[in-house]
């Protein structure tokens, strides 16, 4: 009998144990439970007048670094001067690029408790999910009552807009097409920044044959590559087909995606052997040591020169777009949008702090402390460092052009499209590639 | 999983003891009431949720429970990653077992054969698993690394031709089978290297529980029939350990199944899905990739690996319990 019951509890134990193996199927739904409670409390401040100037704020962000959080209270101060009876409350859920957060932000909008406002990127990834399932509210009003319509670029309003409704409020601005390079090595082999393939080609065999890595690469997240493939892309088609491509009005077995696939597949040749153990900033690493001459990275990677390394910007590193990609800017943008679901207290409050994140005050104070730097057009260059001025004189003149990857466009296809990736790096089979990619964007259509 | 749960079904029972009212029996049953009502929910539950779920639309973010059937599963089982994560777990899991149980058990027979600093050998060797995955994973992709790690230390001695750890894309030759190959690749084995290192302690530990538990007379009438050591082990030792044998393959199975943060923080999925799990699939899948429907499929599928080897255990031991 003693037996019986140890096995039993055995049997119970042992079950468990294997149904948390589907734990992460649910988790986000256990999560929720425990946030609907501050969410009602919201909900019951629906006593304040519409004018939003008390009640309670969510933010809800995946700023939980050093520079990012620190970034986000300096500009909740801003709103807490102009609005101090407002409780802020700070949602920031950490985890690998938003990935938790996503998570959380899915249970709450489905459960009809969203936060105040919220972080996405722009482009047509999670931002577009959003819009499409009802959940945004348009920000016309907003936009033209702040005067907005002319103190952003037009061409980054469109990434935000669908069927002329405007639907978020961008904060800051980073590129992806940056190509990073040592000074110090090209001065020693005579060498310039490669502004064509051919010419990083050339550059690559010199490099090479003084026993220099031409070609850093990391690929530990199984992002880094697609990224790279995604400036390739940019660089070998042009703009105006790559932005085709990225809104599906082009098949991914056209013969311009080819050529960039056998071109990525070249350039591979050039990397260091390691880069599926190497995280980014190892990566970039390996330029700031010596090691290597040039990586592809978003401009994340200048924070990381300057803030980790202490290395001077134009002295110690050096940057230009990727090969044939001068005078297109690849967007990755924190922007914030307003829920629906809000009731009018709730969304007067919101918008209110949604005038400070797009006004010049509340972003001059956002953008130097993040390392990035603001998209208005009358930011003053002055506030940010050679760097971020450089980026942001070619962001005020380029074509603006979304990424593979980084939340910009349907997140299933991204996941796919760096599954097939992966198995690109070993095979080298463009065809079987690609096929792969057209079938993904078949599957999670590119287009709103 | 039914016997387990169906209380409601034991209300007989209940009625009939209600007659002869105890507070021991009552209170008893009410104590495990709210745990098993969490259970309920938050385990068997959700694990019918994910079923559900599995079974439906839901690929965007945007909930879609319109019902598609078995799609779900014919999309992940036709793509190379999730073929080559079936193909990763089972090689993972035969091996890991396999080595943790051979060096579980050596080192409980070390360690058994009454030396000093006993208490110190044993916490030593446990000490692994009481470090995280996530740190342990890390700390072996630096020691692996082909670059940097145990290499340099073998190049030095001077070895040229250096194992290329998980950077291996090399599977070794066997047969294909859909799109992949169905063999050893390299790169599992240093992930398995971290994790032996960290899981062989704890079938130590069981092991040696084992050993104390058998009964000194039994050793002694085999040295007695003039057995020598290496025969008492086969013939006296190994069979009474049967039933710890069974545990720590069944814990081991459980835990390398849905092995995660290890691999996750050493190597990834992997070149080429070299190191890719089920587990990280899924993850990616349903987290990266907002498909919820097809990332709950993988953790069906998941379940019912997990099940088919615990099944099987559960029921043995139900018998053994009835028969004594």
């Amino acid at each position: 009998m003693k037996r019986i019951k140890k096995v039993g509890v055995t049997a119970f134990g042992v079950l468990t144990l294997a149904a948390l193996v589907t734990g992460c199927g649910t988790s986000n739904t256990t999560t929720n439970s425990s946030s609907t409670s501050n969410t009602s409390s919201t909900g019951n401040t629906t006593s304040t007048a519409a004018s939003g100037t008390s009640g309670k704020l969510e933010i809800f962000s995946w700023w939980t670094g050093v520079s990012s959080s620190k970034a986000l209270k300096a500009l909740v101060d801003v709103y807490k001067k102009q609005y101090p009876n407002v409780t802020v409350i700070n949602e920031a859920v950490a985890g690998g690029a938003g990935s938790n957060a996503h998570a959380v932000l899915a249970t709450r909008m489905t459960n009809n408790k969203p936060p105040g406002t919220f972080q996405v990127h722009a482009g047509h990834g999670s931002l577009l999910s959003w819009i499409q399932a009802g959940d945004m509210s348009p920000l016309n009003s907003l936009y033209k009552s702040q005067g907005w319509y002319n103190d952003y670029p037009k061409s980054l309003l469109n990434l935000l807009t669908v069927n002329g409704k405007i639907y978020a409020v961008p904060v800051d601005m980073q590129r992806a097409n940056v190509l990073w390079y040592n000074p110090a090595i090209f001065k020693k082999y005579n060498l310039t920044a490669p502004t064509t393939f051919s010419q990083f080609f050339s550059d690559a065999k010199v490099l090479k044959a003084h026993g220099i890595t031409p070609l850093a690469v990391a690929n530990h997240g199984n992002w880094e590559t697609t990224l790279m493939f995604s400036d390739v892309l940019l660089g070998t088609v042009g703009p105006t087909e790559y932005d085709k491509l990225l809104n599906g009005q082009e098949s991914w077995t056209s013969p311009g995606v080819v050529k960039a696939a056998n071109t990525f597949t070249k350039m591979m040749k050039y990397a260091n052997s390691d880069y599926s153990a190497l995280h980014w900033a190892e990566a970039d690493q390996m330029v700031a040591q010596g090691k290597a001459a040039m990586n592809i990275m978003g401009d994340w990677a200048q924070g990381y020169f300057t803030t980790d390394l202490h290395l001077t910007p134009g002295k110690d590193f050096g940057w230009a777009p990727t090969p044939g990609t001068a005078g297109s800017f690849g967007v990755v943008s924190d922007v914030f949008g307003l829920p629906s679901k809000l009731s009018a207290s709730q969304k007067a409050v919101a918008t209110n702090f949604l005038k400070v994140l797009g006004s010049n005050a509340g972003q001059k104070v956002f953008n130097p402390l993040k390392g990035t730097f603001s998209p208005r057009l009358d930011a003053n260059p002055k506030d940010y460092d050679a760097y971020s001025q450089a980026a942001m004189k070619s962001f005020q003149k380029d074509k603006l052009v979304l990424v593979l990857g980084q939340g910009a466009v349907n997140p299933g296809f991204t996941t796919s499209f760096e599954n097939a990736m992966e198995v690109f790096l070993t095979s080298h089979n463009t065809t079987q590639f690609l096929q792969s990619v057209q079938s993904a964007a078949q599957a999670n259509p590119l287009s709103s | 999983m039914s016997q387990t749960l169906d209380m409601p079904g034991r209300d007989p029972v209940l009625r009939r003891k209600r007659k002869k009212f105890s507070w021991d029996k009552t209170s008893a049953i009410l104590t495990l009431v709210p745990s098993l009502i969490l259970l309920g929910v938050f385990v068997y539950g959700f694990i019918g949720w994910t079923g559900w779920v599995s079974t439906t639309a839901w690929n965007s973010i945007i909930p879609d429970f319109a019902s598609v059937g078995l799609r779900n599963f014919k999309i992940i089982f036709s793509t190379f990653r999730f073929q080559s994560d079936l193909r990763n777990m089972v090689v993972f899991t035969a091996l890991f077992i396999a080595l943790c149980l051979v060096i579980g058990i050596a080192l409980a027979l070390l360690i058994d054969q009454k030396i000093r600093a006993e208490s110190l050998f044993r916490s030593l060797y446990l000490f692994p698993m009481a470090i995280s995955s996530v740190a342990t994973g890390v700390v072996w992709s630096w020691l692996l690394n082909p670059t940097t790690g145990v290499n340099l230390i073998l190049k030095s001695l001077g070895l040229n031709h250096l194992p290329e750890w998980f950077l291996s894309t090399r599977i070794l030759p066997g047969t294909p089978l859909g799109q992949i190959e169905i063999a050893l690749p390299l790169a599992l084995l240093a992930v398995l290297i971290a994790a032996v290192w960290q899981m062989s302690g704890f079938a130590m530990a069981v092991y040696l529980a084992g050993l104390r538990g058998i009964p000194e007379e039994l050793k002694e009438a085999a040295r007695i029939d003039g057995a020598g050591p290496w025969r008492t082990f086969w013939s006296v030792v190994l069979p009474q350990l049967k039933g710890t044998t069974t545990t720590i393959i069944i814990i081991l199975t459980a835990a390398s199944l849905k092995v995660f943060g290890l691999i996750y923080a050493m190597t990834g999925p992997g070149q080429d899905f070299v190191t890719d799990m089920p587990s990280m699939n899924m993850f990616d899948t349903t987290y990266q990739g907002n498909q919820f429907a097809e990332g709950a499929a993988i953790a069906i599928v998941m379940l019912i690996l997990i099940a088919i080897f615990i099944i099987p255990y559960l029921i043995s031991t139900l018998k053994q319990g009835e028969e004594a």
